[in-house]
């Protein structure tokens, strides 16, 4: 039952988000911040593990590749198929889910502790589009974390296959444009923006209804990033299925 | 004057505000006293409309809150101005952008008025030279008077502050009482202050409602509530040891 009205709660926060909109110029401000901190902020962590993630499926598919019928082209092949597919959009998006995730809910939790959002109610202010519809506005930029993503792993798994010396350059080249499809391309970033709403709405939801002290903000912080992601996962079948079966 | 009639307000059956009548005079520091768990916080939401009562009415200058449309509500908000407990203050911003914050949000003065505005009432609280410190670099002392200016800037009708003093040593908390007590009066401001510490009830009590189990049990001034024979105020008046010597002394005639 619980269930069944956090689920309403969340929608019904979802229109309170859209409903009176706080003044243009305040708001333009907070999505420049919102953009500074949930996608500038993430990058670096984001390329480290793009680079080196996309190096391991590279070495993980060469090393075993024992066969010597299947062309060494399968490992650039193999690396852009996952990495486009699904390392880029859905683990990243795990990932962001920890980081960006709990940022935003421990950041209203916050707020919410120290009253600072009964403030903004006090003045008159739409506290749910005040703090969270920046943040939905900042992460319609996360598609470009994604393809920073896809580069740098991709630039990773190069790096690795062929200074590795799995494969040599032209091959590797040759299996990463071996049977691309680019409608890939759009599943991955229709997949990306769904997930950039899931990671901006379910953190802040868990952070704007929470109740209690600062122990209840780590609390809120880690069910934000179980819940975030078990939709993300759920979400990714949905998807998945819908686009490329 | 903010005027509540025969309010009452209640959560999962259970009734905490039993039909409450009470005058907040405009000019004066109208000081809500009470144990915890007397009402006084739920009275206070009623009247910021932040909680529905279920019966009763609260008029502001005549007029009742739930007779305003959503547009007159945000409108009456932006005359009012709030001291929360803990000061909630905006922790990513700077004194002068938390002072700032409703004169961003609510008018359309140019920044260099803005600042003018700002560092006016910094001045009055004592508190210009910090503009460009974080609240986690200032005192709770201090934190309380950014709020206070922050509650202030937009010059509004009516002030409600929820426990101003805690938390803060006996010399700040005088400090902080004397000044809401002169803004009220500058200012000609309606000033609600929820509050359990007897010391602000003997600086600042110019009226005074004392709350018990939701039920308003006895209204006066500080010079009578240390008079009233009322056993259900002294019991809470003298649970401090230090009024209870004050006044055997007074008995004693010492």
């Amino acid at each position: 039952m619980s269930y069944v009205h956090s689920i309403g709660e969340y929608f019904l926060m979802i229109k309170g988000v859209f409903g009176r909109m706080t003044k243009r110029s305040v708001l333009k401000e907070l999505i420049f911040k919102e953009i500074d901190e949930l996608i500038i902020g993430s990058l670096g962590i984001v390329a480290f593990i793009s680079f080196f993630i996309g190096g391991v499926v590279a070495i993980q598919t060469a090393l075993n590749l024992n066969n010597p019928l299947i062309p060494k082209t399968l490992i650039a092949f193999a690396a852009r198929q996952s990495i486009i597919l699904e390392f880029a959009p859905t683990f990243i998006s795990i990932i962001m889910a920890g980081k960006v995730g709990s940022f935003i809910t421990s950041s209203i939790g916050s707020m919410r502790v120290t009253e600072q959002i009964d403030a903004l109610e006090v003045m008159g202010i739409n506290s749910l589009n005040y703090l969270i519809f920046p943040k939905i506005i900042a992460m319609l930029t996360y598609p470009f974390v994604i393809a920073i993503s896809m580069f740098l792993g991709i630039i990773g798994a190069y790096a690795a296959a062929v200074f590795g010396g799995f494969v040599g350059n032209d091959l590797f080249l040759t299996g990463l444009q071996d049977g691309f499809e680019g409608f890939h391309i759009v599943y991955a970033f229709i997949k990306t923006f769904i997930f950039a709403m899931i990671l901006a709405t379910i953190p802040a939801y868990h952070g704007y209804y929470m109740k209690g002290g600062a122990l209840e903000v780590g609390h809120a912080s880690t069910t934000a990033f179980v819940w975030t992601s078990v939709v993300l996962i759920i979400t990714n079948y949905i998807v998945t299925q819908l686009l490329l079966s | 004057m903010i005027e509540i009639k025969n309010l009452h307000k209640g959560f999962g059956g259970e009734e905490i505000l039993k039909g409450i009548d009470y005058v907040f005079e405009t000019g004066k520091t109208n000081l809500v006293i009470g144990q915890s768990g007397s009402g006084k916080s739920v009275l206070l939401k009623c009247m910021l409309g932040l909680f529905k009562p279920e019966e009763g009415t609260i008029e502001y200058d005549g007029t009742a809150y739930s007779s305003f449309t959503d547009e007159e509500q945000r409108e009456l908000r932006k005359e009012v101005g709030m001291l929360f407990q803990g000061g909630a203050l905006f922790d990513s911003m700077t004194v002068e952008e938390n002072v700032m914050f409703p004169l961003r949000m609510f008018t359309k003065q140019r920044k260099r008025e803005l600042k003018t505005r700002v560092a006016e009432v910094l001045k009055r609280v004592n508190l210009d030279g910090n503009e460009n410190k974080y609240p986690a670099e200032i005192s709770g002392g201090m934190q309380k008077r950014v709020a206070i200016a922050r509650a202030i800037v937009n010059k509004p009708k009516y002030l409600f502050c929820d426990e101003p003093n805690s938390g803060l040593d006996p010399t700040t908390a005088t400090i902080i009482d004397k000044l809401i007590q002169e803004l009220t009066r500058e200012n000609n401001i309606t000033t609600v202050i929820i509050t359990h510490d007897m010391n602000s009830v003997l600086e600042i009590g110019e009226n005074i409602a004392f709350l018990k189990d939701g039920v308003l049990a006895w209204k006066g001034d500080k010079s009578q509530i240390f008079k009233t024979e009322d056993k259900t105020v002294t019991d809470f008046v003298y649970s401090s040891d230090l009024f209870k010597k004050v006044r055997d002394a007074q008995l004693k005639g010492y």
